[in-house]
């Protein structure tokens, strides 16, 4: 292990590097058991069209468990709330898809400021208050639907869940393959932006003198990322081009990737996180933070709630039941702490897979939904016990694990 | 000559990467008071974890003889059955248990498997009295001051039968009168009741005031050991031991003198407990200090200065607060934390863990928390700016650690202090409040920080500095100003100021109010 930490560098999170390898272990796994299947382009299609909504999901967890390690257990009624207004306002009211989706995301945002308010300012235990918020959104969901299904949607509003970008290059063949031209650039396009950036950045912080890793450790990334990325696309080439969700979800990750790292506000949300009371002294708005991370989990659960009803193409009474879990694993799965401070999206991002390519890898090698119910719960005890136990071991961060009583047992009274 | 109730010999303990302890021996005479003194990080909690089974017989080399017999301990259970307890620095009580709930915790009075109340009251209660404690044995432990959980961590010890009482910077968080009853109270068991005991403190004078034999430590390993009885013990060989170099001033020297302008001024500032908000912590306040110039504040614990410093700080603790504000001759209505920052104030907190630094993250973000406008353009952090400020800062302040990712958990209390500091002169403030600046800090640190303190004061900054070490003010300042019960009842120029007559003012105000 300590040959592999320094062949990537060093100081790198191992914890989360352990999950890129235990992503691709189960991949390999269910690749191989399913003899290939799980890499039919259309199955891959339909592995980012089940999870979509689980990485949106876990954006905005993964800022609640920043903050101090708060949950909130209401996104899967909200989820459910939002579809059904939508389907209400579309299906019933036959309303403009825009105006109504747009109703939908104010609707979540008010939500995410209603429990904002109560966490942030009252100081009520996130737990409870999204907890009572479980509890509402899911009755007012049953209210307006009258305990029925609407359905179904307009294509216009499902096109943005379940359909795919057009193709504006025109289909090529390569080894004997039909390609989506335009599917295929865009992965170069990603994959050569990405190439440029790091190592324009890599030059700039060797040439300023900062400790940069070896040039070698990071082609050899490079090179992985990119071939994952082509080997992506090109799958999804061969099916029917970019799922527009894949867009949307790809934004979002790239968008809060930046705000969580490279703001000031990022900045003091891990700060808050990790010791409120130092945060607050140093000047840092700690309940506006709080605020903003509830607001911006209502939002995202709009979202989620809009993706996730287009792709039904109904709206449920039962839609969005144990999402909030879902995303509150992906996260610790990723090695979010349970007490804030520490997680990132991308380490969310590859929960959220784990746990996707579980659901999708036991499902077409015909397992059925409570064994996986039993393998899900046992994986996320698994990744969080392993992540506590080598933090023991490096006895880094145990400070914020075992806090007073670690420092009683004296392994930082030296 | 009495036996040796305890021989330690040649304990070697390593941490990965560290020799935490190298051949240490100790031997520890019946019925003395045996000190341990040391930087921070020279091994003393770490020999006393040793001692009590904390670090497992089998994870250390060498032999520990307690009662002429070779102990094995496995657990801090093995080692409390042979009546060795040790009490440390951070307490181990539960805030929202009663007295005698917490005494028996782990060994309770019990009778038929269910808890027997009525012994574990009237227990409580003989062993409370043994320490001088009146309290109901009912009182939940978060209604009791330190210095009275301190003691009743002692009665605790005592209801397990103590015959080695190891206490780990028993006084670091009690005022002057606390710390004296504590450390007679160990007087008096070691008389009558023949309780050996083992203190690590850094406070020299009580040291002097307690300790039949002194061992030093510095970097694992035993300097020497010194014993009052042949009059070895001065002030000057133990330091000398503790750092391994002779301190002949314990304060740096100061050449520049305040200049004339007022930097800060505070006019009839009062302030209300926040939760009981008809009791009055800060009362009637004025002080002002100069550009340049360094002003303590003397008080016991509880007498508002914490208090009056945060309230100060935009407004970070109390409720209903009044009184004026002045920065520079100008008012400043302040409304939170951020806009006291915005306008050049700074207050660095005694309790540096509790509410001064992440501790689970590194020195560079801890640096610049408190100041990101200068490592950002609007909201975007620049990386390159805010790892070549946290460079400059840990050169500048002589931050030991290898890079400034490393964890601040990691750092010994001395270097945590100097980021806490380090990062509230990143947020380039005029007016610096410190709170305890040397708390928990080993005498060495404590002596960079000094000159830091003095380098500001160099550069016209204004010092208010808070600090329960007399000698520190006295050292340091340029006036003093002595608090008691919310009040200022004395101001104090640095020629008139001496400790005799701070604790006289501090005696005859106290005095005064139980008079009333």
């Amino acid at each position: 292990m300590n040959k592999f930490k320094r062949l990537l560098g060093g100081n790198i999170n191992i914890k989360q590097y352990f999950m890129v390898i235990a992503l691709v272990a189960i991949v390999t796994f269910f690749g191989i058991l399913s003899s290939g299947k799980l890499f039919a382009p259309m199955n891959v299609s339909n592995i980012i069209f089940q999870n979509a909504y689980v990485i949106i999901l876990a954006i905005g967890m993964l800022i609640c468990i920043l903050t101090g390690g708060n949950i909130d257990l209401s996104v899967g009624s909200v989820v459910a709330l939002v579809g059904a207004c939508v389907g209400n306002l579309i299906i019933r009211q036959k309303m403009d898809v825009y105006l109504a989706a747009g109703i939908g995301l104010a609707l979540g945002l008010l939500i995410g400021c209603w429990h904002g308010f109560w966490i942030a300012y009252v100081r009520i235990p996130a737990f409870i208050v999204t907890l009572s918020g479980m509890l509402v959104y899911r009755g007012l969901t049953i209210t307006l639907l009258a305990g029925q299904t609407l359905s179904p949607f307009p294509a216009e509003f499902k096109q943005y869940s379940t359909g795919f970008l057009p193709d504006l290059l025109g289909e090529f063949n390569l080894f004997g393959a039909k390609l989506n031209g335009f599917c295929m650039a865009v992965g170069v396009t990603i994959v050569a932006v990405t190439v440029v950036v790091q190592l324009i950045n890599y030059n700039n912080r060797r040439r300023k003198g900062y400790a940069v890793g070896r040039a070698g450790a990071l082609i050899a990334k490079l090179v992985v990322i990119g071939a994952v990325v082509l080997a992506l696309f090109f799958v999804l080439a061969r099916y029917k081009g970019v799922p527009t969700v894949l867009v949307l979800a790809g934004i979002l990750l790239l968008v809060y990737t930046f705000f969580t790292s490279s703001t000031v506000m990022g900045r003091h949300i891990y700060a808050l996180g990790g010791n409120e009371k130092a945060a607050r002294l140093s000047g840092v708005k700690t309940n506006g933070l709080l605020f903003f991370a509830y607001a911006n989990m209502g939002l995202l659960a709009a979202v989620a709630g809009l993706v996730f009803a287009a792709r039904l193409d109904s709206s449920s009474p039962q839609a969005g039941q144990n999402f909030e879990l879902d995303a509150i694993a992906a996260c610790y799965i990723g090695g979010a702490s349970a007490y804030g401070g520490i997680g990132t999206i991308g380490g969310a991002l590859i929960g959220a897979l784990i746990m996707g390519v579980l659901n999708n890898g036991m499902s077409i090698n015909g397992i059925a939904t409570d064994t996986q119910m039993v393998v899900k719960g046992l994986v996320l005890l698994g990744a969080v016990a392993f992540d506590v136990i080598s933090k023991k071991q490096t006895a880094l961060p145990a400070i914020r694990l075992g806090r007073k009583k670690k420092a009683q047992a004296g392994n930082l009274a030296l | 000559m009495a036996k040796n109730l305890l021989e330690m010999r040649g304990i070697t303990k390593l941490f990965p990467g560290v020799r935490a302890l190298n051949d240490v021996n100790l031997i520890v005479e019946q019925g003395e008071i045996h000190a341990l003194c040391g930087e921070n990080g020279a091994g003393k909690s770490t020999l006393m974890n040793v001692l009590s089974g904390i670090y497992p017989y089998g994870t250390y080399e060498g032999e520990i003889y307690y009662d002429d017999a070779l102990c094995q301990f496995h657990t801090i259970r093995d080692s409390e059955k042979r009546g060795i307890v040790i009490i440390h620095q951070e307490l181990a009580l539960v805030p929202y248990l009663s007295v005698g709930e917490n005494m028996f915790l782990g060994n309770e009075r019990q009778r038929a498997g269910c808890l027997n109340w009525n012994a574990t009251y009237e227990e409580a209660e003989t062993y409370m009295r043994m320490v001088g404690l009146q309290e109901n044995p009912r009182t939940l432990i978060k209604d009791l001051g330190m210095g009275k959980q301190q003691l009743l961590e002692i009665a605790k010890a005592l209801a397990k039968n103590v015959r080695l009482l190891i206490l780990d910077e028993p006084t670091s968080s009690l005022n002057e009168s606390d710390a004296r009853k504590l450390l007679d109270l160990l007087l008096r068991f070691k008389r009558e009741k023949g309780i050996t005991s083992i203190i690590i403190s850094h406070k020299l004078n009580e040291l002097a005031y307690v300790a039949d034999k002194i061992t030093v430590l510095r970097d694992g390993m035993t300097i020497e050991t010194l014993s009052q009885a042949s009059n070895e013990v001065t002030e000057e060989r133990i330091i000398r031991g503790m750092v391994g170099r002779e301190m002949v001033n314990r304060y740096p020297h100061r050449d520049k003198r305040p200049s004339g302008d007022v930097a800060l001024q505070v006019e009839d500032w009062t302030v209300y407990h926040p939760q009981y908000t008809e009791r009055r912590v800060v009362d009637g306040v004025s002080l002002t200090v100069h550009q340049g110039e360094v002003v303590g504040v003397a008080g016991l614990i509880g007498a508002g200065r914490t208090e009056l410093a945060m309230s100060v700080f935009g407004r970070a603790y109390g409720a209903k607060i009044s009184g004026t504000l002045k920065k520079g001759g100008k008012e400043l209505r302040l409304t939170g934390i951020p806009d006291a920052i915005r306008n050049g104030l700074a207050y660095i907190t005694e309790d540096r863990k509790g509410d001064g630094l992440v501790l689970g993250d590194s020195i560079k973000h801890n640096i610049t928390l408190a100041h990101p406008a200068a490592i950002s353009n609007r909201g975007v952090l620049d990386k390159d700016k805010e790892l070549r400020g946290a460079q400059a800062y840990r050169d500048k302040l002589s931050i030991k650690c290898p890079t400034v990712e490393q964890f601040v958990g990691n750092l010994s209390g001395g270097n945590q202090q100097k980021v806490l500091v380090g990062k509230w002169i990143f947020a380039q403030p005029d007016v610096l409040i410190l709170d305890e600046p040397t708390r928990g800090v080993d005498v060495g640190a404590k002596y960079e920080i000094y000159q830091i303190i003095n380098d500001l004061a160099a550069q016209d900054k204004s010092i208010l500095m808070i600090s329960s070490e007399l000698p520190e003010l006295l050292g340091m300042c340029d006036r003093i100003y002595v608090m008691n019960d919310g009040r200022i009842i004395a101001e104090l120029t640095r020629e008139e100021a001496s400790q005799e007559i701070i604790m006289n003012h501090i005696m005859q105000a106290s005095k005064g109010a139980i008079g009333a």
